[in-house]
């Protein structure tokens, strides 16, 4: 059995159209997963060199162990929105011959062998094998590995049932974000110091291999509970069946007065809230705006002018430029209504332009207290504000006409790249870096003030001629809407 | 009212669709039947512009449709459910497709009362996203949704599959007044010969591509389709 099973997972994988199209995607995420074996590795085996180098006189073992807990946490945390129970691949397997334990065993199986487990074993490993190396008892350095891949399992578990859980109540990701930083609290101003219990428990079943029998039954009941629960829940009525939400109406009566673009922003407004997808680039919008919070306090930055631009294209752009890549993706779903409706391309154009500039105004109004770091600050965000307008945004829609994949808006968004194409990654990185150079050059050469009036009439041309370059755009669209309509149209 | 000249669609070295000459009349009721693969839906699609034609073109009220958009505003369909939008309610999801049409929320208001029976307590006021609607009321609500603002064409894919008995008994008395008292050409395609010889008055079938029959509908039309496709 457990050999169809494997050959199924082995099919779903290559036969995806995901991965026979778009090799740039996988070649990117093969670097990335490189990237993490890499650095954990280096971990792995930097750790107890550097460890013994700074503190001589403790023992790097005990003292990583202290840090285990926010290694744990973090694990966690980061599992929460990247890792997902497959449940619903297995609706089809629900009615053929198979015993419902032997499908529940693979599903929860599977998820022991993702790459989130494998991940920390490439620090685990080379960090036991050094222990060993520096006469540590052989015994204590395996019983160590053992146990961090038992804890690393039991944090996969642990996270599918808090998934459960908040998806139950609703609130998404809020109970993780509550019992992390809950946690993280308490260790932090040492109410309850878990780190340090957390230490002493893995050097107490180290020096004392039998208790690593407390971590196995832990295991094993997080494994039953999940068991227990996805039990409940395999039938068609329960958690494989997508869910329906309560539907919210809203009349947003306020965009009437944008006149005949109304409509549009309204679908785009409801857009954005009721769908997983772009909900989440509402959230990254929070992220920017802080962003600046990250370089302005300090004091060596200052002195870094163009870096200032890059932050305030970013801050007053994050938006626009997480939204508008998928223009016009976002409404791949239903592309063929809105090119057979009474509708005009520019009018759904304009209205894409209103909700980018809208966002992009705000997001400089909501960063005017960076002021307080300086006005050069503010000055460069103005500029920055209008350079996006101006230009940023016309680029983004120009960009869209090239886009050619569809956006399954109910997926999560974290690590999904679904939707992005080569175009959208090239054309990111000169909508942040190009602007630097507008600035620069005039910087350089003349003053702060010919660098932040380059950018604000580079921004103001492009305001000007918005109605010419609309029609450029819009042409692209129409010349391209029949190869859109047919690659919406394709189910990844 | 719509006509199709030269109208040709080939995907590689395979032709689906190849239709020298097809003409519908203002008013008619057109009924397009055949085989899974007959080109039927191509055919529709070819009309909306939302594919190409490898040659020909088609004119709809003498506006062809891949050269200008103006035969949007007198046009309406439903293909498939890529014409719903799933994150909306069914109120908001014809309330927008009324403010498209020039209708406003009174307007359509008034418009859907007319559809109670149909909709049977299960669409409108029921707080839920159409994407969690059952097939068939998707479906009801994507028919509703091609009616709106009078249009004087209205092309509907495979109206009748996936509707309980009692609605495709109360679409086919819909459609049928459609023509009749709005003067409005309607375009269906169907697998059911039994409900399309009610509903249309002419009906053609197609067969790869090309169309085989061309029957106005008579007391024989249904015997004379089922004796073609029992074969």
């Amino acid at each position: 059995m457990i050999k169809h099973f494997l050959n199924f997972e082995w099919k779903q994988f290559f036969r995806s159209s995901y991965w026979q199209k778009s090799i740039a995607l996988n070649i990117l995420m093969g670097f990335l997963a490189l990237y993490f074996m890499l650095t954990f590795l280096v971990l792995g085996i930097s750790i107890y060199p550097i460890l013994k180098k700074q503190f001589p006189e403790s023992d790097p073992l005990i003292m990583v162990n202290g840090f285990l807990f926010y290694w744990f946490l973090g694990d966690l945390v980061m599992r929460f929105f990247m890792q997902k129970l497959p449940v619903l691949n297995i609706k089809p397997l629900l009615i053929l011959p198979l015993k419902r334990s032997s499908i529940l065993n693979y599903v929860l199986g599977k998820s022991a062998i993702s790459f989130f487990n494998f991940l920390p074993l490439f620090a685990i490993i080379p960090f036991g094998v050094i222990l060993i190396f520096e006469d540590y008892n052989t015994t204590t350095s395996l019983i160590w590995m053992l146990l961090m891949y038992i804890f690393t399992l039991i944090i996969n578990f642990l996270n599918f049932i808090i998934e459960a859980k908040s998806a139950e109540t609703e609130l998404s990701f809020l109970p993780i974000i509550a019992i992390a930083s809950g946690l993280f609290a308490l260790n932090h101003f040492e109410i309850i110091s878990i780190s340090t219990a957390l230490g002493n428990a893995v050097n107490a079943i180290i020096s004392n291999p039998i208790l690593i029998i407390i971590p196995i039954l832990v295991l094993v009941g997080l494994y039953a509970m999940n068991y227990a629960e996805l039990k409940k829940k395999l039938y068609v009525d329960g958690s494989l069946k997508a869910k329906a939400d309560v539907a919210t109406t809203t009349d947003l009566a306020w965009t009437r007065r944008f006149g005949d673009i109304a409509p549009f922003l309204q679908l785009d407004l409801k857009l954005l809230w009721r769908n997983k997808r772009p909900r989440s680039s509402l959230f990254i919008v929070v992220i920017g705006l802080f962003y600046g919070l990250a370089f302005y306090p300090n004091p060596t930055f200052q002195n870094l002018t163009p870096m200032i631009v890059f932050v305030g294209i970013f801050v007053t752009g994050i938006f626009m430029i997480n939204f508008g890549q998928f223009i016009p993706a976002w409404d791949s779903g239903y592309y063929k209504l809105l090119m057979s409706q009474n509708i005009k391309y520019k009018q759904y154009l304009n209205s894409k332009y209103s909700l980018m500039t809208i966002s992009a105004v705000l997001m400089f109004v909501l960063s005017i207290p960076y002021v307080y770091f300086g006005w050069k600050i503010l000055a460069i965000h103005f500029a920055a504000m209008v350079y996006n307008i101006g230009i940023n945004s016309h680029v983004l829609l120009y960009g869209g006409s090239f886009n050619r994949k569809k956006i399954d808006l109910t997926q999560r968004a974290a690590f999904n790249y679904q939707g992005t194409g080569a175009v959208q990654w090239i054309i990111g990185f000169p909508l942040l870096l190009i602007p630097i150079l507008f600035f620069y050059i005039p910087y350089k050469f003349i003053n702060f003030e010919a660098g932040v009036i380059t950018l604000i009439v580079l921004g103001g041309i492009g305001i000007v001629f918005h109605q010419k370059i609309m029609n450029f755009i819009t042409k692209q669209y129409l010349n391209s809407k029949h190869k859109m309509i047919s690659a919406f149209d394709q189910n990844n | 009212m719509i006509k199709s000249t030269e109208l040709s669609k080939k995907y590689g070295d395979v032709t689906v669709l190849n239709i020298p000459s097809l003409e519908i009349p203002k008013g008619q009721s057109f009924g397009l039947v055949g085989n899974n693969g007959a080109g039927k839906t191509t055919y529709f699609n070819l009309l909306l512009d939302l594919i190409k034609p490898t040659t020909g073109k088609v004119l709809n009220n003498e506006i062809q449709v891949n050269k200008s958009e103006d035969w949007k505003p007198f046009t309406a369909a439903f293909i498939d459910e890529s014409f719903l939008i799933g994150y909306l309610t069914p109120e908001e999801y014809f309330y927008f497709i009324g403010e498209l049409r020039g209708m406003n929320k009174a307007d359509i208001d008034t418009f859907l009362s007319q559809f109670k029976e149909i909709f049977n307590d299960e669409i409108i006021g029921k707080k839920k996203y159409l994407r969690d609607l059952s097939k068939g009321n998707q479906k009801k609500a994507g028919i509703v949704a091609a009616l709106i603002g009078n249009p004087e064409v209205v092309i509907l894919d495979e109206p009748f599959a996936n509707l309980d008995p009692t609605t495709q008994i109360r679409l086919k008395k819909l459609l049928k007044d459609l023509t009749v008292k709005n003067k409005t050409t309607l375009l269906v395609s169907s697998h059911d010969l039994g409900h399309v010889t009610e509903v249309c008055e002419r009906i053609v079938v197609l067969d790869k591509g090309v169309i085989v029959k061309d029957l106005e509908t008579s007391e024989e039309t249904l015997k004379e389709l089922e004796t073609y496709f029992s074969v």
